[in-house]
């Protein structure tokens, strides 16, 4: 005789009583209430026009895009965030990628190279561009005088944006360097001595064993970098402020300036949100990536 | 030969790391005169003037205070609101896991400049402009999403028996959790806190924002809009700013190996 109801185990009722999701309850809460909630509320902005100074709030539906669209400003930050994300991002990646194969050894100190590798990362974005901007100071900067030049760094066209992005590789080659150290632990050792004994040059193990396995986490900390690079805002705003005449303006500040220096909520919302879709988009192209590399 | 070469490389890493700490170090100790010349490289000789003056001339120790308190408060709530959700992923074998987990990395990825206009004119209507309670609540929110993400990998290192165990013996959810798991996720809980306390130390976005006086007013901001009369004062910002960093230095070698598994423990386990 078959039995018609199955008896729960003692491990299944345990599970079943616990009611997991109270537990998730405050954290489901408090990210409803304060991103959720601004995220519907930004793009709701996004559709009005509403300006701080004489509390103007009209309902225009897409006016505000139209408008981005011939908006000669927008398209020349687009422009410099994609060239600031592009060139960075790619430093980035080759630089840490390098750090990360040196630091990889075995040797005495490991660990305190590697508080020092963190240490550009752990400072605060705002004081580390204070630390360059007086570095690249024209008169008295100590770039100038090691390289016996006088380059305007930060108020030339030719220079600015470039400086921006010297900084930000800086600041952030650590971080893709202790990701990537991470990854190259996960290698087989094997592997490096089956390489070896087949005779393969270094070069060709790096490209044949290293970079192969290292792709997926290749790929996770392009998307983290990428994303983060194309929302850059404090770096610029305290190095250039946007200038000089626009030339290191991104989408995020161009927004902040639109937002906060002339209170036009509904024209800034539409900006910050163009950057969300933006960075959106960037993620799925990588994701794709992603996938298409592990099946 | 080899090895000089490898040693040789090592430092030249060390000096690109150090080097714009160390020249801010340099700067903060010369004289203001001496900071309009160059050579010579060295403060001759170094004084301690421009700590002096960022500490009577600026409420400096107010804007540190202000950093401290709003970075400690939201570590706690993100730790303790982040730990509970982690835990429910982690071990309670909940439906639509992956489903939430994707979901906060989605919200992390969230560029700031898109959240800033709404959580302004909120925290405006809330008259809650310029308090700590802004920037608290804020942090708490855009850490947790990070938090429960890397709190949920250490979660899943420990064995589900340790917890099935603590319930047989008569503990309910919720005192296996703080009586038995959390103490194991120590070192987790540390990593995360770590991480978290350095974004809320770091921010600027929202504080920029937020605040519009040294009652609230965080380091970044306070560095960012550092007052001079006619010109930079470059001396007391480098002193400023190596007061600043030294607490960030001090947290990556106290604990570089925690502060590594967190930053890793999302991006190499999946």
């Amino acid at each position: 005789m078959g039995r018609l109801v199955s008896i729960p185990s003692t491990w299944e009722l345990l599970v079943r009583d616990s009611r997991p999701a109270l537990f998730v309850l405050p954290a489901g809460l408090i990210i409803g209430a304060i991103t959720v909630y601004p995220i519907l509320y930004v793009l709701w902005l996004s559709l009005h026009e509403r300006l701080l100074i004489g509390n103007v709030s009209r309902f225009i539906g897409l006016e505000n895009f139209a408008r981005l669209w011939n908006d000669a400003r927008f398209w020349n930050a687009l422009g410099n965030t994609l060239y600031f994300t592009s060139v960075s991002v790619a430093l980035e990646v080759v630089l840490g990628l390098a750090i990360a194969m040196l630091l990889h050894r075995a040797f005495k100190g490991k660990g305190f190279m590697r508080a020092i590798v963190l240490i550009p990362w752990a400072i605060p974005t705002v004081v580390a561009a204070k630390m360059w901007e007086w570095m690249y100071n024209g008169d008295f900067g100590v770039f100038n005088y090691l390289l016996g030049a006088h380059i305007n760094w930060l108020g030339s066209a030719a220079w600015a944006l470039n400086a921006a992005i010297f900084l930000d590789v800086w600041k952030t080659t650590p971080f893709v360097a202790l990701l990537l150290m991470a990854g190259l632990h996960t290698i087989p050792k094997e592997l490096y001595q089956a390489a070896k004994v087949d005779g393969a040059s270094p070069w060709v193990t790096f490209l044949r064993v290293t970079l192969p396995l290292l792709r997926p986490l290749l790929l996770v900390v392009l998307i983290f970098r990428t994303i983060d690079a194309f929302r850059v805002f404090d770096t610029i705003y305290v190095l250039t402020g946007g200038g000089p005449g626009n030339t290191t303006e991104t989408l995020s500040i161009y927004a902040y300036k639109v937002l906060f220096q002339t209170l036009q909520f509904g024209y800034g919302s539409t900006l910050a949100v163009t950057v969300f879709f933006l960075v959106g988009l960037i993620t799925l192209v990588y994701v794709r990536a992603l996938r298409a590399g592990t099946t | 030969m080899k090895r000089a070469g490898f040693y040789l490389l090592l430092a030249l890493v060390a000096l690109y790391c150090l080097g714009p700490f160390l020249w801010q170090l340099i700067t903060s100790l010369k004289p203001a005169a001496e900071l309009t010349h160059l050579p010579p490289l060295l403060p001759a000789p170094p004084t301690g003037t421009h700590y002096v003056a960022i500490f009577e001339g600026y409420p400096f120790l107010r804007i540190i205070a202000n950093s401290a308190i709003v970075a400690a408060a939201s570590t706690l709530l993100a730790l303790a609101v982040g730990s509970l959700a982690a835990f429910a992923l982690a071990q309670l074998r909940m439906r639509g896991t992956m489903v939430l987990l994707t979901f906060a990395l989605g919200i992390s990825m969230f560029p700031p400049i898109a959240t800033v206009s709404p959580l302004y004119l909120l925290i405006r209507a809330a008259h809650m402009r310029d308090t700590l309670w802004a920037l608290i609540m804020t942090y708490t929110t855009f850490a947790l999403p990070l938090a429960i993400w890397v709190l949920t990998s250490f979660f899943r290192g420990i064995p589900r028996e340790i917890y099935l165990a603590a319930r047989v013996d008569g503990c309910t959810a919720l005192q296996a959790f703080y009586k038995v798991i959390l103490p194991l996720a120590a070192p987790g809980l540390a990593a995360t806190g770590i991480l978290v306390f350095i974004f809320a130390w770091n921010e600027f976005l929202y504080a920029l924002t937020f605040t519009a006086t040294t009652a609230s007013r965080t380091i970044p901001v306070g560095i960012a809009l550092f007052p001079g009369l006619h010109e930079v004062p470059w001396g007391e910002i480098a002193a400023a700013s190596v007061v600043v960093t030294i607490p960030v230095v001090v947290l990556a070698f106290a604990f570089q190996r925690r502060i590594v598994e967190g930053l890793t423990a999302g991006a190499v386990k999946g």
